[in-house]
């Protein structure tokens, strides 16, 4: 091993040929893995830049055209080739709201149920159980949406949302309409199912990382379970918290197959959660391949630039605030 | 004592709700499965394995979507594993320390979670338009563009993990850090990196909005990777809007198979990463 401390030219000289060709061999390809692992990582930074640039270059005859009309009207008429998307930004945000709305205190209750309540035989189970609710495929629940959950809606919780709020000022407008079964609210419901697991295993994540002292004191001091939870473990782990929901968030956003069975698809701005609706990634979904002319395209391409925009906002915030906790508790 | 009760209850009450929200999560996926079990269960047989896709109206199988979903997740998984896993290695192995790293880390994990259509549109852009048509390979790199930051992630989970001692161990042998990364530091991370693979199979074969204009559809028999192809996800999107009874009976059908591989694939996953966790 000697010649390994030597100098590259003395090695060479008091080695027999054939050694000292393997050893370069071997040198070369210690350059050559790394030259590649290398190019492979920076492919990830092209991957992103790539994506930018493309959804950019795409949208730009629809920007142009339209300007900042295309995020204020929502007029949408492929025939007359007006396109806006103010109706698919609107229910990208009301579908998205209404599952967070739903999702965060369920998935709060469940990691508090993992963390405080549950039998230790009983977490690994319930906690795999949960997770394997994101393992579902999206158009599974899409499929399940349109077929069961839809029609089951119509049928009982819709009409009695119409008879409970019909009459209450202010709240009716939130109810007009028939019960369609299929439409904004449908589609947020589902997507609360969705999100469920991901606020659910990261506040699971952040509450069991409080200290134990903190916990075991407040317990000591004669504070119940839920007095506990509220005033020790959610403000220690409230970040975590933050970064989950916001993690959540970026997924219901961008979610694509279940919204589209179930949004009804209608390019119109409705007070009434209970009408039909379209998001932005439903409304590429499902007119992208029968568009016809290059200003549709390009219109379709500007709505998935806008929702990139916007789950890169929402991710990026996450992700600041993930690595903030974890810093401070590696730290 | 007033006061004592009051708490007493509130505790009893937020207790309550905690119970109710974890059955309510888990009641969720019960009936999903029991759904998808009553309904696809009943259009399951030898038929759907081993014939095409029907015209409405008449008795046919799932076999072409079945065989382009493999040929599809198949070599997205082959593009996109040696790129995410050298990816990894260069974030765990060259680059630990480096700003540039934790610059990749922050983009990749946002790539994670990113909407998957807008990769779709991406391929698109940058594939299909282009080439003027539709085709299977566009189909392929838009789910392997979705397999490498699951990869590159769990890689280098996995790396970081391996103690150093033992890749100073082979370096003191004289060996070269080529050969340490691959003879020694992978070996070490060999489960959890075969984890992260299987876990990015998983993601994938459900994945459909990236293959809608791509990979698009086909109603017929085609291993031609320059061509339109036809996969489960595709198939289940367009059998299920259709109003025809048995092409609907075939999508459920198709979910059936879809969900319980991706349920074994992803349990498998997990049973792998298991013992490495609570060692």
């Amino acid at each position: 091993m000697i010649e390994m401390v030597l100098p590259a030219g003395a090695a060479v000289a008091l080695e027999s040929p054939s050694r000292s060709r393997r050893l370069s061999r071997l040198r070369t390809g210690d350059a050559l893995f790394r030259a590649l692992a290398r190019a492979a990582a920076l492919a990830v930074l092209a991957v992103l830049a790539g994506v930018i640039l493309a959804l950019v270059a795409g949208a730009l005859p629809a920007l142009t055209t339209f300007r900042l009309d295309f995020l204020t009207s929502q007029r949408w008429n492929p025939v007359t080739e007006q396109f806006g998307a103010l109706a698919p930004i609107y229910g990208t945000l009301v579908t998205s709201l209404i599952a967070m709305v739903i999702a965060v205190p369920v998935g709060l209750l469940i990691a508090m149920f993992l963390t405080e309540l549950c039998p230790l035989w009983l977490r690994r189970p319930i906690g795999i159980a949960v997770e394997l609710l994101a393992g579902i495929p999206s158009i599974i629940y899409g499929i399940w949406g349109l077929f069961v959950f839809a029609p089951f809606l119509q049928r009982t919780l819709q009409p009695a949302l119409i008879q409970l709020f019909g009459h209450v000022p202010g709240l009716n407008a939130l109810f007009a309409g028939p019960p369609y079964g299929i439409g904004m609210l449908t589609a947020g419901l589902i997507l609360a199912v969705m999100v469920l697991p991901f606020v659910t295993s990261i506040s699971r994540d952040v509450f069991e990382a409080v200290p134990p002292v903190l916990k075991e004191a407040a317990y000591g001091l004669g504070c119940t379970t839920w007095e506990v939870v509220r005033n020790v473990v959610v403000p220690y782990a409230r970040v975590g918290i933050i970064g989950g929901i916001m993690l959540g968030l970026g997924r219901a956003l961008g979610e694509t197959m279940a919204v589209t069975f179930v949004i009804g698809n209608a390019h119109r701005i409705s007070g009434s959660i209970l009408a039909p609706g379209t998001t932005i990634s439903a409304t590429i979904a499902n007119e992208f391949t029968e568009a016809v002319g290059d200003l549709y395209t390009s219109s379709l391409i500007a709505l998935g630039l806008i929702l990139f925009v916007i789950t890169f906002i929402v991710l990026a915030v996450a992700r600041y605030l993930l690595l903030r906790l974890e810093r401070r508790i590696g730290g | 004592m007033d006061l004592y009760a009051a708490r007493r209850r509130r505790n009893r009450i937020a207790q309550g709700l905690s119970v109710g929200a974890t059955l309510f999560g888990l009641g969720w996926l019960v009936l999903i499965l029991a759904v998808l079990l009553w309904e696809g269960l009943s259009g399951l047989s030898l038929a759907v394995f081993t014939q095409m896709t029907p015209p409405p109206g008449s008795a046919g199988g799932l076999l072409n979507p079945i065989m382009g979903s493999l040929i599809l997740t198949g070599l997205a998984v082959l593009i996109g594993t040696p790129l995410g896993i050298l990816a990894g290695t260069h974030m765990a192995e060259y680059g630990r320390y480096d700003r540039l790293t934790s610059v990749i880390r922050f983009i990749n994990d946002i790539l994670l979670s990113a909407p998957s259509i807008v990769v779709g549109l991406f391929i698109y852009e940058v594939m299909v338009a282009p080439m003027g048509h539709f085709s299977a390979l566009a189909g392929a790199v838009a789910l392997a563009v979705i397999v490498v930051p699951v990869v590159v992630r769990t890689t280098e989970d996995m790396l970081v993990l391996v103690p150093k001692e033992l890749r100073e161990a082979a370096a003191a042998l004289g060996t070269p850090r080529a050969v340490v990364i691959i003879r020694i530091a992978y070996r070490a991370a060999r489960a959890g990196m075969l984890t992260g693979v299987l876990l990015a199979v998983a993601r994938i074969s459900g994945e459909t909005a990236p293959l809608l204009f791509t990979s698009l559809n086909n109603q017929f028999w085609s291993l031609d990777l320059n061509a339109p192809m036809a996969s489960l996800p595709a198939v289940i999107f367009q059998f299920a809007l259709s109003p025809y009874a048995d092409w609907q009976k075939l999508a459920w059908t198709g979910a059936l198979i879809i969900t319980f591989a991706v349920l074994a694939l992803s349990i498998v996953a997990r049973t792998l990463a298991a013992p490495r966790k609570s060692s």
